[in-house]
């Protein structure tokens, strides 16, 4: 027995060995891995498990807030190279604000050529991909939109409470999926996030996607939540407003590789 | 690269050979195996949500399970013999027990409300008790065996009992093999019982699956329940494409405005969890009343009547708590009694009279 782990021992040491030697010797390769690292702040305030229940900040409208809980769902990323060939990567990334595992996305199929790209994705499901009650994670995270809603599932849950430098604090859910326009009537509600930063890619990276929650109370729309807090999800026009200020929430960070 | 290879074969003819060593015992005898049974997975669940959770070390048995059912009923686990698990978690209740707080075996009430005892396999934190102080279902059931107030017993009795008794040793050894018994497999075992009380033939299951009919009221109610202007239920208790009629998540509901019990706060040890208890399933209410995490409500109108005008605002409460500042979402009488009539077709019948499940 003393044997035979001397030889695995032996083995593994010079299997070990060869691989550093390998590392100097091959050439930058021409196909590489990539994933994603989607990081969260408030304007310039980085935003993870940590401080996410804790960190008081001020909306664009002017309301002092605190976060109580943000998850969110994106979808069909895809890097196009500037030849113009486009990669679509399978999956959907469900994030978790208080759930750092859940901070990163490696798609199951992620290798590409090196290369100069840009990332797009979808912000929640497209209508092909937003069927109700499909994917078993998802509804096991209780992440649907209720069917007299239009069905499927929410894109954002962001719940907290503002006004909490006053002595009436209020709650708010900023609720986002697919728009109610009337009864038994819907309309699509994701958002295409096409990013123009350019990302060089020569090695395998880690692709930093930084999402600004301020931009959700911000641009184009000054969001009043004392006019808008909640209940927001059979609202038509605020599903719509929220439609529309995501396309200002996320930007390409650091690439590391 | 050959010589690689061959020492590869050789781990793996070793590995095959240790392999085949478990069936036999340090004296040479063979062993009986224990039959594998795996969870039945209702429909409604494997076409919905992810799988249950079975930890690696603790597959399903029929040995198992039939010797975690005779542990469950059998009150030689308290110090004076007198109470089983089942005493507080019995199967008519849901296996909850139908008083605010329950007794232990030296007449002393707990402060917390028994908690029911379904779907535990798909509690996917494994997060458990109000307060989720303890990690797998294995480690919960060590604890009402010790506690002061509750089994009042040690382990090393129990072990010391079990080992004495005329059945138990040889079905520990059918269950898990030969060796001393364990405190260990005996809550692996209780585990394997409680993982196998599985809830999912509701009157709504069935309407669900297309077997069975709601009433208008039923209707009404369940709309009220998935609705965010009326009851917004459905952010903490699940929905049709969740049937597990909860999050098992940790949330302020707004009971009180300052707290007596801290909850996950004193687990956590974070002020910004005070107050916070898992949502319960509202999968058999009919059968587990009271209700709250200590018993509060002795019926359904006073629970929902909390949500419409009764919350209680704090520093802690969940923001999914709506107009808290006018005490609730303010239900109509109908919108109630509606709500009522869909949470009572969430019970299912068969589950507390399941012969699988009584002593």
């Amino acid at each position: 027995m003393k044997k035979i782990l001397t030889i695995i021992a032996v083995s593994f040491a010079f299997l070990a060995c060869s691989e550093d030697n390998d590392d100097n010797i091959i050439p930058a390769p021409s196909q590489v891995n990539v994933s994603f690292n989607f990081t969260h702040n408030w304007d310039n305030t980085l935003i993870n498990s940590s401080n996410l229940t804790t960190e008081i900040v001020t909306n664009e409208h002017g309301e002092e807030m605190s976060m109580a809980r943000i998850r969110y769902l994106v979808s069909r990323l895809e890097l196009t190279h500037s030849n113009g060939q486009t990669y679509l990567f399978d999956g959907y990334k469900f994030t978790d604000l208080s759930d750092e595992t859940t901070y990163n996305f490696t798609p199951e199929n992620n290798t590409i050529p090196t290369g100069t790209y840009t990332l797009k994705f979808i912000w929640g499901f497209n209508e092909t991909d937003n069927v109700d009650g499909a994917y078993a994670d998802l509804n096991s995270a209780s992440w649907n939109w209720p069917a007299m809603l239009g069905g499927g599932y929410h894109f954002l849950q962001f719940d907290g409470m503002y006004n909490v430098n006053t002595t009436a604090p209020a709650p708010f859910n900023y609720h986002n999926g697919t728009a109610r326009v009337s009864t038994g009537v819907f309309e699509q509600n994701y958002a295409i996030i096409d990013l123009s930063t350019e990302i060089v890619i020569s090695n395998n990276a880690v692709i930093e996607v930084k999402m600004n929650i301020a931009e959700f109370f911000k641009n184009p729309n000054t969001w009043d939540l004392n006019v808008l807090d909640t209940p927001l999800m059979p609202n038509y026009t605020a599903q719509k407003m929220m439609q529309e200020n995501v396309s200002t929430v996320f930007s390409v960070g650091t690439v590391t590789q | 690269m050959n010589g690689f290879l061959k020492y590869g074969v050789l781990v793996l003819f070793m590995a095959t050979v240790f392999n085949c060593s478990d069936n036999k015992t340090d004296d040479g005898d063979y062993v009986s195996q224990p039959t594998p049974a795996p969870l039945n997975i209702p429909q409604i669940f494997s076409e919905n949500i992810l799988d249950p959770v079975i930890p690696i070390d603790n597959p399903q048995t029929i040995e198992g399970i039939a010797l975690g059912k005779k542990l469950f009923f059998d009150p030689l686990l308290s110090g004076n013999q007198t109470q089983s698990c089942a005493d507080c978690h019995s199967p008519q209740n849901a296996f909850t027990d139908n008083t605010r707080f329950s007794e232990g075996i030296d007449g002393i009430f707990g402060n917390r409300n028994s908690m029911p005892l379904f779907n535990l396999a798909w509690n996917y934190d494994e997060k458990f008790f109000w307060d989720g102080r303890v990690f797998s279902l294995e480690h919960q059931a060590l604890e009402p065996v010790t506690n002061p107030i509750e089994m009042h017993n040690t382990w090393e009795v129990v072990v010391d009992r079990l080992t004495q008794h005329p059945e138990y040793p040889n079905m520990f050894s059918n269950a898990f093999g030969n060796g001393p018994i364990t405190r260990e497999k005996v809550t692996k075992a209780i585990a394997q019982f409680e993982r196998t009380l599985i809830s999912a033939n509701s009157k709504f299951d069935r309407y669900l699956l297309g077997e069975a009919q709601l009433t208008p009221q039923e209707l009404n109610g369940f709309n009220v329940f998935m609705d965010e202007e009326r009851g917004d239920c459905f952010h903490c208790h699940g929905n049709p494409n969740n049937p597990l009629w909860t999050d098992n998540i940790f949330h302020n509901n707004g009971l009180d405005a300052t707290f007596s019990d801290l909850g996950l706060g004193e687990v956590t040890g974070d002020p910004a969890d005070n107050g916070k208890f898992k949502s319960p399933s509202l999968r058999n209410l009919a059968y587990s009343a009271p209700y709250m995490h200590d018993g509060r409500f002795n019926t359904l109108e006073e629970v929902i009547n909390h949500y419409s005008e009764g919350l209680q605002n704090s520093p802690t409460i969940d923001p999914l708590m709506k107009k808290v500042d006018e005490g609730g979402v303010n239900l109509s009488d109908q919108d109630k009694a509606d709500l009522k009539a869909f949470l009572l077709a969430l019970s299912d019948p068969s589950f507390i009279n399941n012969p699988d499940f009584q002593n």
